[in-house]
């Protein structure tokens, strides 16, 4: 077989490349350097070549199964463990993911039987973490975790009594009744963002002081694209810590709290 | 005043005009969220017999939100033009929907009775349409406009490029821009969504739109889509703008949560209309909108979110825009949950728009948790190409990398152009041809590696 391939004249070479490339390519390919958009994508006729025709519907599928595949909770909640975690199981009013799409608000209520059961819970010492499935189980999945543990090592806190409450079919203001029950002075939420076609896996960071039902949007100071692709574990826990640190100690949350963990050190904050 | 109707044994009665028309609209998920829509079917189907009887006039004396309360509401009525609505003035609900599909009705007739038709009325008879109906009489309004170039004449579709970059990187957005020039795209506008929104990231992305489009004699004009009140800060500061962008709503509390009001956006008009830009014409605003944004934004005031989107294009017309974009999938799956629900608004928000007077374009578009995928958007764009609907975007790849959706590709407006013959703006396509991007039958050329756009435009931006 090989033999014969090595033996192909240049003619057949030829005949057999323009065959491959019936798709017409964009001679500016190198652009691609400057965005991760997709150009230079090529051509047949006015149309997408195949190649990137499944290429977009094989990003699409990771997108939608990002959304749709349940969250493993009690592989995470091993894991948590494992590392030495406490944690706490609940859920939401929406009770399963066609819901959750539909209602926004059933998702940001924790279900009044959970929350009885934490409000006979040991009080937060002083942060509650909420990790909530959101948008993306493959983002909880993946980063939930390793964040956790590189935020663990810059925080100092009381960690051994500190909650970690795994919340299903949940949206970031599930952490406000989460908060209160657990009478906590800083709830921290961790949760999957809504999927793009090149980032499935988007981990998003809310931070809210002093939590309350009904607490608003602009209460929270938020930390967006956690994943090793875009804003990476370190980075991203070093923000959490200058804001966590910064929202103990102004006591607020929100757009009165700017993040400029990149600018100075916590401890030159004004009181 | 309530409204009745009888099916059978069981009447049905709908306690206001506002509810009457939230219980006639076809479902959407957005409507069920707010507690709006029909809870039956036959309610629905009850609800647009009643709708078919009401008479027009009765739009004129039931405010769906007061006047006193709301400043588009005043917007609406004082503007209303009753020699335009003569003609139809003795008209029910369902008369209009028959008079509109009348071969009789024409171009010159419905361009003639725009400003006597009011949003409400606009969206009621929709509500009596089929998709089909909402196409048909769509492609018969023809809402032409200019800036640097002409947009909307019959046979013609533009395309909006959108080289977004998440971090505004000026070199990836020129990769984009230079890509969507190559590819035929851009005649509506250049149209970047920054991620950021300091002063001087944005002037950088004006100017270098500015300088590409000077530079290569390009007949068409560049918006940054930035909050309103940031583009008259950078009128002041000298930035080169064509076009003043905003997304708008349909009530005044929406607005409002926008950051907007009709005094702003009439501040920012006058200021754009003051650098007299334009060479062809003076159409320079762009708007956006989408349904939903008025429940999303708890301003609804208990209207259905296909009638908010509709008084928007009050607000949209009062400024003689280039371009309006009803932005209809991007909500997601609770406003809009799948691709019949994003398909069948996308038709409604073209034909109210077009109805009213509206250079109409649509964002063909959805999010990766609603039920909808591309072969949707293939449906609904190609419907918009037969409704003659006057732009769409042009995205790499369909994929916007900073917004996180799908949209159009400039693959798609190609393929558009192929199956239904559609040309682009004439003096951008003259330029086209110009420049040996395209042939002179408008199809495009095999681009080599010494084109002119192609060696010198990264130069410009930076990017070699």
């Amino acid at each position: 077989m090989n033999e014969d391939k090595t033996n192909l004249t240049q003619a057949e070479i030829e005949l057999a490349q323009a065959e491959i490339e019936l798709a017409q390519a964009n001679p500016w390919d190198e652009l691609r350097a400057h965005t991760s958009a997709r150009i230079a994508l090529g051509r047949v006729g006015c149309s997408l070549p195949t190649r990137e025709v499944l290429k977009f519907g094989l990003a699409h599928a990771q997108a939608r199964d990002a959304v749709h595949r349940p969250l493993d909770f009690g592989e995470l909640k091993q894991q948590l463990k494992a590392e030495g975690f406490r944690t706490l199981q609940v859920h939401s009013n929406a009770e399963d993911r066609q819901t959750y799409l539909l209602r926004p608000d059933y998702g940001r209520h924790l279900h009044d039987d959970c929350r009885a059961r934490l409000l006979h819970e040991l009080a937060a010492p002083e942060l509650a973490i909420v990790v909530a499935d959101g948008l993306s189980s493959i983002a909880v999945q993946r980063h939930a975790l390793p964040l956790l543990l590189a935020f663990r090592e810059r925080f100092a806190s009381d960690w051994a009594n500190t909650p970690v409450v795994l919340a299903e079919q949940g949206r970031v203001a599930i952490g406000d009744g989460i908060g209160e029950a657990l009478r906590a002075r800083l709830v921290i939420v961790l949760i999957g963002e809504r999927p793009g076609l090149s980032s499935p896996d988007s981990l998003g960071l809310y931070l809210t002081y002093r939590p309350r039902v009904g607490c608003m949007d602009s209460q929270r100071n938020c930390i967006s694209n956690v994943r090793p692709e875009g804003l990476p574990y370190a980075p991203a826990a070093h923000k959490l810590d200058y804001l966590a640190r910064a929202a103990l100690r102004l006591q607020l949350s929100g757009v009165a709290l700017k993040d400029d963990s990149n600018l100075q050190d916590v401890a030159q904050l004004p009181d | 005043m309530p409204y009745q109707t009888t099916v059978g044994a069981l009447r049905y009665r709908f306690a206001d005009l506002k509810t009457l028309l939230a219980k006639a609209s076809p479902a959407r998920s957005g409507d069920y969220l707010a507690g709006l829509a029909a809870v039956t079917y036959e309610e629905r189907m009850a609800a647009k017999l009643a709708l078919a009887e009401v008479p027009l006039k009765r739009f004129l004396d039931e405010a769906l939100i007061p006047y006193e309360d709301d400043e588009v509401t005043r917007l609406i009525v004082d503007r209303h033009e009753r020699a335009a609505f003569a003609p139809i003035s003795h008209l029910t609900v369902g008369d209009l929907r028959d008079w509109l599909l009348l071969d009789s009705t024409d171009s010159a007739t419905l361009a003639a009775v725009a400003p006597g038709i009011t949003p409400e009325m606009a969206a009621a008879v929709s509500k009596l349409m089929r998709n089909q109906d909402l196409i048909l009489v769509a492609r018969k309004c023809r809402v032409v406009t200019a800036f640097r170039n002409t947009l909307g004449l019959p046979g013609h579709l533009a395309v909006r490029l959108q080289p977004n970059h998440p971090t505004d990187d000026v070199r990836g957005i020129a990769a984009s821009m230079l890509d969507g020039l190559l590819y035929g795209s851009g005649d509506a506008t250049v149209g970047i969504n920054p991620a950021s929104d300091s002063l001087p990231t944005l002037m950088r992305l004006w100017q270098m739109m500015d300088e590409v489009r000077q530079h290569f004699e390009i007949p068409m004009q560049s918006c940054v889509l930035t909050h309103v009140t940031t583009q008259i800060q950078a009128i002041e500061a000298g930035a080169p703008i064509d076009l003043v962008f905003q997304s708008i709503a349909g009530s005044e509390k929406t607005n409002a949560s926008f950051g907007v009001s009709l005094s702003i956006l009439r501040e920012a008009h006058e200021a754009a209309q003051s650098l007299k830009r334009g060479t062809l014409g003076d159409n320079l605003m762009y708007f956006e909108t989408g349904q939903g944004s008025a429940l999303s934004a708890g301003g609804h005031h208990g209207v259905d979110q296909q009638t908010c989107e509709a008084r928007a294009y009050a607000v949209a017309r009062e400024f003689k825009p280039l371009l309006v974009n009803t932005v209809v999938g991007f909500i997601g799956p609770e406003y809009l949950y799948d691709g019949k629900q994003i398909i069948r608004a996308g038709l409604e928000d073209h034909f109210c728009a077009k109805l009213l007077g509206l250079p109409m374009g649509c964002d063909v578009c959805y999010t990766n948790h609603a039920e909808a995928d591309q072969d949707d958007m293939d449906t609904l764009l190609t419907l918009f190409g037969a409704a003659g609907i006057n732009f769409i975007m042009g995205i790499p790849g369909a994929d916007d990398i900073m917004l996180n959706y799908q949209s159009t590709s400039f693959h798609d407006a190609l393929y558009l152009r192929s199956v239904l013959g559609l040309k682009r703006a004439p003096e951008f396509d003259a330029w086209l041809a110009r420049m040996a991007i395209t042939e002179p039958s408008g199809k495009l050329r095999e681009i080599g590696r010494g084109h002119h756009l192609l060696q010198q435009l990264p130069h410009i931006s930076g990017a070699a």
